[in-house]
């Protein structure tokens, strides 16, 4: 086994690729060899580290310093200042500069601080192509265990025990969920993996797949042993293309080191993985879309019951659980279901990772205690709104969930508490929203990509929320009337009751908790055609102080549809008819002559 | 089946643990409103229209797809129910066009219907309707869009049951339509023209091309000699246009209809049944006897012929070559009839009355003409025929008795029972039995081919030879019946194929029955007992001892399968490309 003094772990996932990570690590490759020490220092690309905002992200142990935004330009100095000379390169170091002991700058991130990594264990530690890797973290140990200390049954207890939850949105008891397909007798059971995250901005599973994709894969196998099922599928969508790359090497390695294939650790259990594509609709989250969508069909909801666990794909019993669910599975069996159980709040156990993002300085994946409130994660983790502007509220759940004002801060974070307040956790997208936010805007926002993304099967979904999103288009436009906002309310309660789907079931869940919340910005919208936050174009007009206008003619040269007149001496107007609202003069006017009415 | 307590609106009732809450319902005798659901056929619970309150459930429903279980409680008309469905009404409707005054399904349009069943008076979510352009290429099958509620009993007809899958649903939410693939039109894809999409429609989304104006033309025209031919099917059929029970016979009140109409000459396409039983018959001995190719595939009908040429290209020469029967008709009467009557050909226009949409597609084909004279020139679908009879004011319940025409009304029960799946076989066998055997044979209804059982199977021996004979209905029946063969896991003699499930009784032009009715009344079976009624009344039940058809062949066609005959009375088929490139509309 090669020694070496250093490692470079530097962040191979999506967001540190896309700000130019793999140059980066050519880079660091160059610079190693330029100076001879190769083979003193070794290079890791790893998965996620969650800070996505500041990447690419590049980690030096034994020292545990953290550098951010690391441009090609920033390896020489790197290489030249901490790895040969022992200096540490202050100036790209994460976190507070200015505290004393910086080696360790990884521990004084605040981001860091506060969180409890254990979805994401390994993202950014391990290099995720490397099954070794995995495996000296541990990895495939609980599988063993299972196979040669356990019985199916004991495994779904174990399960039952740590009270682990679904964490793909409804929150389903993971180990009740293996129970129901354990005991049904047929010939042929599957095991599924929803790895088709679409909720806007969430990415959580995208990392676990990029980061650590063999918990995965080790989880899947144990749940083919809990259920009697020798066959998994994973459903990735095809936006995901380093996720699907490193599925697929691990999937490979496992084979080789027989982790999966015939004869498990020497049992006569057998396991095989498939990876299925998907094709990018938001629809295919949903459980039987999903496998409607792997049979090979359009990708469109079936009704329940029959459940999954009894009737699942292609009619056979088949458990379907999301990436960070299974991710979490691993470490129950390393660590006990009473360690698991011990982190959490009282029916809601474990972790949850969050996507943040918004108007949130940090943002990027965090991953808390169940029972963190939300207070905590914006401000102490996320480090603040920008500007130092007002909270005004945060989405989670995404295009399925709801709105939680300022009042409810403090709330810890849990299944039930969410849904208490009129949101759900769904997968885990958190959006901060501030003062400048129209939370009527907002609902409409979530309701284009709910309306987009109805697969179109029942009339509720593909017709009703239709209508939702045309009557905010009408209260946003200005034309709005307050029997609008009786109309929004009632088909949001029958689309609710009546939608075939979890999709259409929720789709209306961002204008009610929008509606119980801020119901004073719809009726400023409706009743004195206002926008209060001043988002609502239609409703807004720029106007030209008289008196402040020094008459320069500024505003009129950038005005993109020359929609404002004056002359010298004589104070420039703006004609509202020709006016598209860009903001463009109040911008540009050097005097602060130009005031925007909302 | 074992059964379970369930309590329906406070009722309690057993019923078997297999059935779905519609169907405990339906048992109860509680209607639940229904729009996508067509039993066995389309089963999604998509519409919402069906939804209940379950108890101990989220959210609402739906009563087609919820299976029942011991100590289910339901609330079928619960405030949060008739809220629901309401609103899912009203939004379907406020994506319809709302034409029906004008619209060819008015008072016979499931959803015209629901809106008047839920009490609609008023939609109150208007907004964006989705506008499309009329696809009326085809000569059989119309759609427009403009209509479709997106029920997709249609796409699982074609699919399912058809196995043609020409059209399913593209795009998705609010831009979801059902459609053939590329948007193309039906013209330009491999649809069989069978119409059984129509016959699923709960709106006019789906309906056939209408020809009456054609016809109402020609019979204004007093330069033209305008005769009628009818199917054997319609005859067990039309009345429901009329408010009559399914499967009752009308054949008297059709004929004087058609009288009343202003046709000259009314035929029966029962004759030319009779002819083709002749000519098919003799191709069947003659290809046994002589080493031809077998199973000898029937003809008659033109959804199965174009399925066929599209999708079974190898077997298109096992295919009967003779035409079907009412294209026979229709040269026999452009030739034979016009020289008897000394018309000229080009002043006689035929007409037909089919249960049958790729009968209009047929008629079209360009071999199926004699001399420059097309065989027939217009063929209308039962409801065709009975929008014409309302629109002429014939009070259609109380007409005269009336009979069909010489020299070809006269027709057997071998060519009644054309009209219903295994018909064709049976006539069929009635013959060729009787000739190989050499003598007059008593027992004459196999009824192992009747029945809609989707593949039947019989074996008849006759003058010492054995003719394994095969049935099927349906093409997706067809398709199993003709994998069977081709991987040789079965040889028959002679096989008789319809492309609509049922036979004619149930083709695409017949009279169309909601599901509220056929979903619980097996219209096949309904009307094909008519049909075995008509049978057993006739005095001659086997197609060559029929006088007119003995006088054809002593006048004009010498023997069944003779140069003439062949001639007149026999075709040929093409393969077809699947799809064809077109260029883009």
């Amino acid at each position: 086994m090669q020694i070496v003094r250093s490692h470079v772990l530097i962040c191979g996932g999506t967001g540190c690729t896309s700000s130019n990570s793999p140059k980066v690590i050519e880079e660091f490759k160059v610079q190693l060899n330029l100076n001879k020490i190769q083979d003193e220092v070794k290079i890791v690309q790893t998965g996620c580290h969650g800070l996505c905002a500041e990447g690419p992200i590049v980690v030096i142990y034994p020292e545990g310093s953290m550098y951010t935004m690391v441009k090609v330009e920033d390896v020489k100095e790197i290489v030249d200042e901490h790895l040969i000379k022992g200096r540490i390169v202050k100036r790209l170091l994460a976190g507070d500069k200015d505290v004393q002991d910086f080696t360790k700058s990884l521990d004084n991130v605040e981001f860091f601080k506060k969180q409890h990594r254990i979805a994401l264990r390994n993202c950014g530690v391990i290099n995720p192509e490397n099954i070794d890797e995995y495996i000296a973290y541990d990895g495939y140990k609980a599988l063993g265990t299972v196979l040669t200390t356990m019985k199916p049954h004991d495994v779904i207890d174990t399960l039952k025990i740590s009270g682990l939850r679904g964490r793909g949105g409804g929150g389903f008891p993971t180990g009740l969920k293996w129970e129901f397909a354990a005991k049904q007798k047929a010939n042929q059971k599957y095991v599924c993996c929803n790895a088709d995250e679409g909720d806007p901005g969430a990415f959580m599973d995208r990392s676990v797949l990029e980061g650590d994709p063999h918990s995965v894969i080790e989880a899947m196998a144990i749940a083919g042993y809990a259920i009697g099922s020798n066959q998994g599928f994973i459903y990735v969508r095809a936006e995901y293309p380093i996720a699907v790359k490193r599925l697929n090497i691990a999937i490979k390695q496992a084979e080789e080191y027989g982790m999966l294939g015939k004869n498990i650790f020497g049992t006569d259990f057998d396991f095989n993985l498939e990876i299925r594509l998907g094709a990018g609709a938001f629809v295919c989250g949903e459980e039987t879309a999903l496998m409607t969508s792997i049979e090979g069909f359009r990708g469109e909801p079936r009704p329940r019951p029959p459940f999954p666990a009894v009737k699942g794909l292609w009619q056979k019993p088949t458990i379907l659980n999301n990436v960070e669910t299974y991710a979490n599975i691993p470490v129950i069996f390393l660590k006990g279901a009473d360690w698991f159980a011990g982190i959490g709040t009282e029916k809601s156990k474990g972790t949850k990772v969050f996507a943040v993002g918004g108007k949130i300085n940090n943002t990027g994946l965090v991953e808390v205690p169940m029972g963190t409130t939300l207070r905590e994660i914006v401000y102490d983790i996320g480090g603040g709104i920008p500007g130092g502007k007002k909270f005004k509220a945060a989405q989670t759940g995404g295009p399925s969930g709801g709105c939680i004002p300022v009042s409810e801060l403090d709330i810890p974070i849990d299944y039930d508490n969410l849904i208490k307040i009129g949101s759900m956790m769904g997968s885990g997208g958190l959006i901060v929203m501030d003062e400048d936010n129209c939370m009527v805007d907002i609902a409409k926002f979530f309701l284009e990509f709910t309306v987009d993304e109805s697969c179109g099967k029942c009339p509720p979904c593909r017709i009703g929320t239709k209508r939702m999103l045309e009557i905010l288009e009408r209260i946003t436009g200005g034309k709005g009337e307050e029997s609008d906002i009786e109309k929004l309310e009632l088909l949001a309660k029958n689309i609710k009751a009546a939608a075939l789907c979890g999709l259409g079931q929720t789709a209306p869940n961002p204008v009610l908790s929008t509606l119980k919340y801020f119901r004073d910005e719809y009726d400023a919208h409706v009743k004195d055609k206002r926008c209060p936050a001043g988002v609502c174009k239609s409703m807004m007009h720029f106007i030209i102080s008289a008196e402040r206008c020094k008459t320069c003619g500024i505003c009129a040269k950038n005005c993109p549809v020359d929609c404002i007149a004056g002359e010298k001496g004589v104070p420039y107007v703006i004609d509202q008819e020709k006016c598209i609202k860009c903001g463009v003069c109040m911008e540009k006017c050097p005097f602060k002559a130009i005031f925007k009415n909302a | 089946m074992e059964k379970v307590n369930i309590t329906i609106d406070t009722r309690k009732i057993q019923v078997p643990a297999d059935y779905t809450v519609l169907e405990a319902a339906k048992f109860a005798n509680i209607a639940i409103p229904t729009l996508c659901f067509l039993k066995d056929i389309n089963e999604i619970g998509a519409c919402r229209m069906c939804v209940v309150e379950i108890q101990g459930a989220r959210s609402l429903q739906a009563a087609c797809v919820y299976p029942v279980s011991e100590g289910l409680v339901i609330w079928t008309q619960s405030p949060a129910v008739r809220e629901a469905r309401k609103i899912t009404l009203e939004l379907i409707l406020s994506n319809h066009d709302k034409k029906c005054l004008t619209c060819v399904r008015s008072r016979n349009c499931e959803l015209q219907k629901l809106a008047e069943d839920l009490n609609i008076q008023s939609t109150m979510f208007e907004g964006e309707r989705r506008k499309f352009e009329l696809d009326n290429f085809s000569p059989s099958v119309i759609r427009d869009q403009n209509k479709c509620v997106l029920c997709r009993r249609c796409v699982s007809m074609c699919k399912k049951v058809q196995t043609v899958a020409v059209i399913d649903t593209m795009d998705r939410g609010f831009k979801t339509v059902v459609s053939p693939a590329f948007n193309r039109s039906l013209m330009d894809v491999p649809c069989t023209m069978c119409g059984q999409c129509i016959t699923v429609c709960p709106t006019g989304a789906l309906r056939e091309k209408d020809e009456t104006d054609k016809v109402w033309e020609a019979l204004t025209n007093k330069d033209l000699h305008v005769v009628v031919q009818t199917a054997p099917a319609v005859r067990v059929a039309l009345g429901e246009e009329f408010g009559m029970p399914i499967g009752t016979r009308v054949t008297s009140n059709m004929i004087a209809s058609l009288r009343r109409l202003g046709f000259e000459k009314v035929f029966d396409t029962d004759t030319a049944a009779d002819l083709t039983i002749m000519e098919e018959g003799t191709e069947l001995l003659d290809r046994i006897k002589n080493g031809g190719k077998l199973p000898l595939i029937t003809s008659c009908s033109p959804g199965w012929i174009k399925f066929c040429e599209h999708y079974f290209p190898e077997f298109i020469d096992n295919l009967s070559t003779c035409k079907s029967p009412h294209e026979m008709m229709g040269t026999i009467l452009k030739t034979y009839y016009a020289e008897k009557m000394g018309i000229d050909p080009k002043k006689i226009f035929v007409v037909s009355i089919m249960p049958c949409t790729a009968k209009k597609f047929e008629s079209k084909r360009p071999e199926l003409s004699f001399a420059g004279n097309v065989d027939v020139d217009v063929v209308l679908t039962t409801r065709e025929l009975a929008r014409m009879i309302r629109e002429a004011g014939i009070d259609f319940a109380y007409l005269p008795e009336r009979y069909y025409d010489n020299p070809f009304g006269e027709a057997t029960g071998a060519g009644v029972i054309f009209g219903a799946t295994g018909g064709v076989m049976e006539a069929a066998l009635r013959t060729v039995a009787e000739i190989l055997e050499g003598k007059s044979i008593d027992e004459i209804e196999y009824k192992q081919v009747r029945g809609v059982e989707g593949i039947k199977e019989a074996t008849v021996t006759a003058g010492g030879i054995e003719i394994k004979a095969a049935v099927a209905h349906g093409l997706g029946n067809a398709r199993k019946l003709l994998e069977k063969i081709k991987k040789g896991k079965a040889e028959y003699h002679f096989v008789e194929i319809m492309g609509c499930p049922g036979g004619c009784v149930n083709g695409g032009g017949q009279p169309i029955q909601p599901s509220s009715v056929r979903s619980w009344i097996d219209v096949r079976e309904e009307r094909a007992k008519a049909i075995y009624e008509e049978d057993k009344d006739l005095p001659i039940r086997k197609s060559h001892e029929n006088p007119a058809i003995k006088m054809l062949y002593k006048d004009y066609f010498d023997k069944p399968g003779s140069h003439k005959a062949h001639e007149l009375l026999h075709t040929h088929y093409v393969k077809r490309e699947n799809y064809p490139c077109v260029k883009e509309k």
